[in-house]
């Protein structure tokens, strides 16, 4: 069933961004110590396949997590068909995930 | 007359002092809150108070009950915004500055004054596959169950549910997923998952998962706090959703 499969997925996607955000969080008081300075980033990331898989990873979960997340919402607040959301569902996490990985090859491949 | 920390007021009775009842009036979804001022006395319920207004003021107002005891679960209805069992629940714990105001319950239709339509409830009760459905026939022995063991006690837990719609009034899915199954009906399930003489497993799993069921809740625990019989049904549907996620992990879905 759909249901149970979604709420496993974004379950599964939970549990793998809760060390990322951690590690993204303590990487931000590291990176900012000597002010927020954007050749400083670009020094640490161009290049860098560790930190774009990381951060890839993390687009993608939280594409997953967030579109899931806005269908129940979405239904909840606007109602409406349960297919239609099904459908929108996948047109967030289209929409989000190429976002995020485009800001994410700006930063590791530009 | 003594009042608690809360405003509410204990021992409210003294000669002639009254409660202002605010009570709903109307049919369907149309009606609004009529005040009737009722004898304040010392340990009455909220139904004895229903009840006095019926009898006394005026004797078209419907509303329903049955036991009086806390049994039967009929005359559960929205006292000052919360539901609770009316025959169980002290006028005296819930006036507040000697005003009280009982409506049918939420997320149920209206029949006519304090009767909500039971229907929908019951239809999702069914729906979540609440019949139990026996191993054996009548001519069998009866199987003998350990009442230790994990399931069985997983059973007990919400097995005492008298059906009386307070967890689904409470329930803000319900409000906002009006097709959602409920508290209830979910825990009534949990109920039958858990029992080892059940055979229609695999179909209420596959009900209880279907867009309407389990996962819609956000385990507000609201059906937990307001339960008269304090159930636990967040925890009945937890269960469900982490038995019917080991079944789509194993393809059994």
């Amino acid at each position: 069933m759909l249901d149970a499969r979604l709420f496993l997925l974004q379950r599964a996607t939970a549990v793998l961004m809760a060390p990322l955000v951690l590690i993204h969080l303590a990487l931000i008081i590291v990176a900012v110590r000597n002010g927020l300075d954007a050749a400083e980033i670009l020094s640490r990331t161009r290049g860098s396949w560790l930190w774009g898989s990381y951060y890839s990873l993390f687009v993608i979960a939280a594409s997953i997590h967030a579109a899931i997340g806005l269908r129940v919402i979405g239904f909840e607040t606007l109602g409406g068909s349960r297919r239609i959301w099904d459908l929108t569902t996948i047109l967030i996490a289209l929409l989000l995930a190429p976002l995020g990985l485009r800001a994410v090859f700006a930063l590791v491949a530009s | 007359m003594d009042s608690e920390p809360d405003g509410s007021d204990l021992n409210a009775s003294a000669p002639g002092k009254t409660i202002a009842v605010s009570l709903w009036r109307g049919q369907g979804s149309s009606g609004g809150l009529v005040r009737y001022d009722v004898p304040a006395r010392d340990n009455q319920t909220i139904l004895d108070i229903v009840t006095h207004i019926q009898r006394n003021i005026d004797n078209t107002l419907s509303y329903r009950f049955s036991c009086r005891v806390g049994m039967c679960g009929s005359c559960a209805m929205m006292v000052n915004g919360v539901p609770r069992w009316t025959c169980r629940t002290h006028a005296g714990r819930v006036t507040k500055n000697g005003r009280l105001t009982v409506e049918p319950l939420r997320n149920l239709p209206v029949i006519k004054d304090l009767v909500a339509d039971m229907t929908p409830f019951f239809d999702k009760w069914q729906k979540a596959k609440g019949g139990f459905a026996g191993n054996r026939s009548r001519a069998e022995d009866i199987e003998p169950i350990r009442p230790d063991s994990a399931q069985r006690r997983a059973a007990d837990a919400g097995i005492e549910c008298i059906n009386c719609a307070i967890c689904y009034a409470a329930c803000d899915v319900v409000a906002w997923q009006p097709d959602y199954l409920g508290p209830a009906a979910l825990n009534r399930a949990w109920t039958l998952m858990n029992d080892v003489r059940d055979t229609a497993a695999k179909e209420r799993l596959r009900a209880v998962s279907a867009g309407d069921g389990c996962h819609n809740c956000h385990s507000h625990q609201s059906c937990m706090k307001f339960c008269p019989n304090e159930l636990n049904p967040t925890a009945a549907i937890a269960g469900l959703k982490a038995m019917a996620a080991r079944a789509a992990l194993k393809g059994e879905l």
